[in-house]
């Protein structure tokens, strides 16, 4: 499912034999891969690279130790052939934390070790464009680290006192001395102060002098701001454009709008607390996210999902990944200009689905489902006043399958989206491999990259279904990709239909409202329907996890977006955008 | 729509009923007002997901004379503030409600917009929306359902059917300031807390110096 130890099938040769100096196998209890200097980094990832041909690079985080002064950046690689992945970390110096940057062999780490800049404050030597990414400039401090307190900051872990088991709650404004979310250093005073300007991003993208047109006729470059609050975005995410004429120069995007500290919370959270939030990760594939989360924690507590829940998973994720995949569908015409029709017809069968899950898990969308150890809750005996075994059956036998075919007739030929999409936003293989592009977004790059079979879990293996790729990587080849893997899921879903036990656990254990996870690091991924979600979580033994981290699959996708949008036109860096699917909560988290 | 606007109190002849309708000027105005809200297209997280299944075939917003939404501030009566209100987003939301002409009106929706819901203790989160913008409806949830959006939606149009306009605030002759933008420091400033902010700093400083 994750990277391993070094022991288990399929896993490298040891790495420590391979560079006795500066590698180290991580022997704390419960952590598993190799510790490498920081000096021999750049030369172990090649070898990892080149040599071992982990060429995926899925997830850079950092962790903060502070007893042992040191913040941790963690590596996550693996094989696109599949298999298991390796795990490798650098430890520095937490007063002034600087480690090589790895964008030359991964660019896919350009905003994860940005992203880690901003929360941890380590600096990447070698880094093109090492600026903050989730705050803005001039923010004060770096929040993940772990004396590092927010505002409303109360205690450490929860439960909070104030809560628990008293319940005296009061506002957190009471106690803030600005009666909101809000702290500032010392010697900050605002008459004396002004405000930081958002030339860096400006001078970074200043076009060159050289205008591309033989000199002849002297044109100037314009940049465009499009967002954070358009129409078009998807969500409250800003894309800065230099233009020459109509065709995109360069183009960088601007997140952070939607920062709504996950991680920070997370690290407050209990375990189990954090079911609810992954919800609000990707909100529209929520199923997922439990998944994905449930996995890892569950890897680490080593418990073994009972059978019944094992198929309730499945189906409920399957159902997941359709309505996800209807959505960006749908809302791919609406940037292409078929202003809410075809989102209309798209999102029509979405409802029923949403009508099973609200029946089941209390909420249409945030459905906080799954347990460690399996799921919250069975399905109901009736749905709509129907069984619910029939409204399913009805539902994935003739509904869906006919609301697809109905998409597909009447988008597929269509004259208007086959002009817009095809050659537009072409993404080569090896380049999506490289900047570790997920999902749709790589497989419609002719990548046979699925991890529900190139790193099954669950009870995948159990089910006949296709990986979908397509050879040209364009956004009709992202479109065709997502039509297919619908009729995939659908056929998982009338497998699951068909072979679900009737009866039987759907919890293992009894349920609990605290659980203590053993010590150690698990990495849990799954294929949601956006690209590869993983969570990194590090748990002390107590029952708070260390470290809670999100490998979004928007987020890492988005690095990509400069790159295909380059020398289109600008209407067709809403269409790129749009192909990739991303979904805010996901990407700012 | 006769029955709803005539004043029972001035009867009109039974022959002149099906064309004919006395009622006040408020009465009309209000009921054009309320049956036309054209909110703005304005999505900040999983709320707006809702919004849109509200606006959305099955649960179709334009019974109630709202699927206009615009994309551009100027044209829009209604903000609906459909998620997580950061640090980083607020001025932003703050101008786009500034450049709405009055009259204006905000529905905070879901636990987010409203008080800043499961995030509240993140430190890039405005525990709020209504600490910059003043809001009309409240619309709890997490997210709320389309039915409750539309209960909110349904509150607001009775709220505008109380208004008149000998008191409402656009016709009077003073103008509305414009709220102040927050600007983006070593935290959110906020422009009107400039005077407290330089005060507890100074007092925060002042134990060191001692
Ligand atoms: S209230 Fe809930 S659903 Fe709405 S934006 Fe906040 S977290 Fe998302």
């Amino acid at each position: 499912m994750s990277a391993t130890a070094p022991a288990a099938a399929g896993a490298p040769a040891n790495l420590a034999e391979h560079f006795p100096e500066g590698v180290a196998a991580d022997t704390r209890k419960g952590y598993e891969g190799y510790v490498v200097g920081a000096g021999q980094l750049l030369q172990v990832a090649g070898a990892i690279r080149d040599k071992l041909g982990y060429d995926y690079l899925s997830s850079v985080t950092g962790v903060d130790y502070p007893d042992s002064n040191q913040i941790e950046v963690v590596y996550h690689a693996f094989k696109t052939s599949g298999g298991p992945g390796l795990n490798f970390k650098v430890q520095a110096d937490r007063n002034d934390p600087v480690v090589p940057s790895l964008v030359g062999l991964y660019p896919g780490a350009e905003f994860q070790e940005r992203e880690i800049f901003d929360m941890y404050g380590v600096r990447f030597d070698g880094h093109p464009d090492l600026r903050r990414i989730l705050m803005w400039d001039g923010f004060a401090g770096h929040p993940m680290r772990k004396d590092w307190k927010e505002p409303f900051f109360e205690e450490d872990l929860k439960p909070f006192g104030s809560r628990w088991p008293g319940g005296d709650v009061r506002r957190s404004e009471e106690l803030d001395p600005f009666g909101a979310n809000v702290q500032y250093p010392p010697d900050f005073d605002p008459y004396e102060w002004t405000p930081e300007t958002e030339n860096a991003i400006y001078k970074l993208m200043q076009p060159k002098a050289d205008n591309g047109n033989g000199g002849h006729l002297k044109t100037d470059k314009l940049v465009v701001n499009i967002g954070p609050q358009h129409p078009s975005t998807h969500g409250v995410f800003r894309m800065v454009v230099v233009l020459d004429g109509e065709t995109v120069v360069d183009l960088k995007p601007v997140m952070g709008y939607l920062h709504r500290n996950h991680e920070k919370i997370g690290e407050r959270n209990t375990f189990l607390q954090n079911m609810p939030y992954t919800d609000r990760l990707d909100y529209l594939a929520s199923m997922s996210n439990n998944h994905a989360y449930a996995l890892s924690v569950e890897r680490l507590m080593g418990v073994k999902v009972p059978e019944r829940a094992e198929y309730l998973r499945v189906l409920m994720v399957e159902l997941t990944r359709i309505c996800s995949h209807m959505w960006a569908i749908g809302f791919l015409l609406n940037d292409l200009g078929a202003f809410q029709t075809p989102a209309l017809y798209a999102i029509k069968e979405r409802e029923l689905i949403l009508d099973l899950f609200e029946a089941t898990a209390g909420s249409r969308m945030m459905c906080n489902y799954m347990r460690f150890g399996g799921v919250s809750r069975d399905l109901p005996a009736a749905l709509r006043d129907e069984n619910t075994m029939d409204f399913l059956r009805e539902l994935v036998v003739n509904r869906l399958p006919y609301a697809i075919d109905e998409l597909d007739r009447f988008l597929t030929h269509s004259e208007i989206l086959r002009a817009r999409c095809i050659g537009v936003g072409v993404l080569a293989g090896e380049k999506a491999i490289a900047y570790s592009a997920a999902g749709p977004l790589l497989r419609a790059s002719g990548v046979n990259y699925d991890l529900r079979r190139a790193d099954p879990y669950s009870i995948y293996d159990r089910f006949d279904f296709n990986v979908c790729t397509r050879p040209n990587g364009d956004v009709y080849d992202r479109y065709l990709v997502r039509i297919d893997e619908m009729r995939e899921s659908v056929r998982i879903c009338q497998q699951v239909v068909a072979g679900m036990p009737t009866g039987g656990e759907i919890l293992a254990g009894k349920p609990q409202y605290n659980v203590r996870v053993p010590a150690g690091e698990s990495y849990g991924r799954v294929e949601n329907p956006k690209g590869e979600l993983g969570f990194y979580v590090v748990s002390t033994g107590k029952t708070n996890p260390w470290r809670y981290h999100v490998r979004a699959p928007s987020f890492v996708n988005l690095t990509l977006l400069g790159e295909m949008c380059k020398g289109h036109k600008i209407a067709d860096v809403v269409v790129i955008l749009g192909s990739i699917d991303i979904v805010l909560g996901e990407v700012d988290r | 729509m006769i029955d709803e606007l005539s004043n029972p109190d001035i009867p009109v002849p039974d022959e002149l009923k099906a064309s004919v309708t006395i009622t006040t000027l408020d009465k009309i105005y209000n009921w054009s007002r309320r049956s036309s809200i054209w909110p703005m297209v304005f999505g900040l997280a999983c709320c707006a997901i809702e919004m849109i299944c509200t606006a959305a075939s099955r649960f179709d917003i334009s019974r109630f004379g709202m699927e206009v939404f615009r994309a551009t501030p100027r044209q829009s009566d209604l903000m609906i503030v459909s998620g997580t209100v950061t640090k980083k987003m607020v001025p932003q939301i703050v101008r786009l409600y500034n450049q709405m002409p009055e009259p204006r009106y905000v529905i905070a929706m879901g636990a987010c917009a409203s008080g800043g819901g499961p995030f509240k203790e993140g430190y890039n989160v405005v525990a709020g929306i209504d600490k910059y913008v003043p809001v009309d409806v409240y619309v709890p949830g997490c997210p709320p359902t389309p039915q409750a959006l539309l209960h909110g939606l349904i509150k607001l149009q009775e709220k505008i059917d109380s208004q008149s306009l000998r008191d409402v605030r656009w016709y009077k002759s003073e103008t509305n300031e414009p709220v102040p933008v927050p600007l983006l420091g070593p935290d959110l400033v906020d422009p009107r807390q400039y005077q407290l902010i330089k005060q507890r700093a100074m007092q925060a400083a002042a134990p060191a110096e001692a």
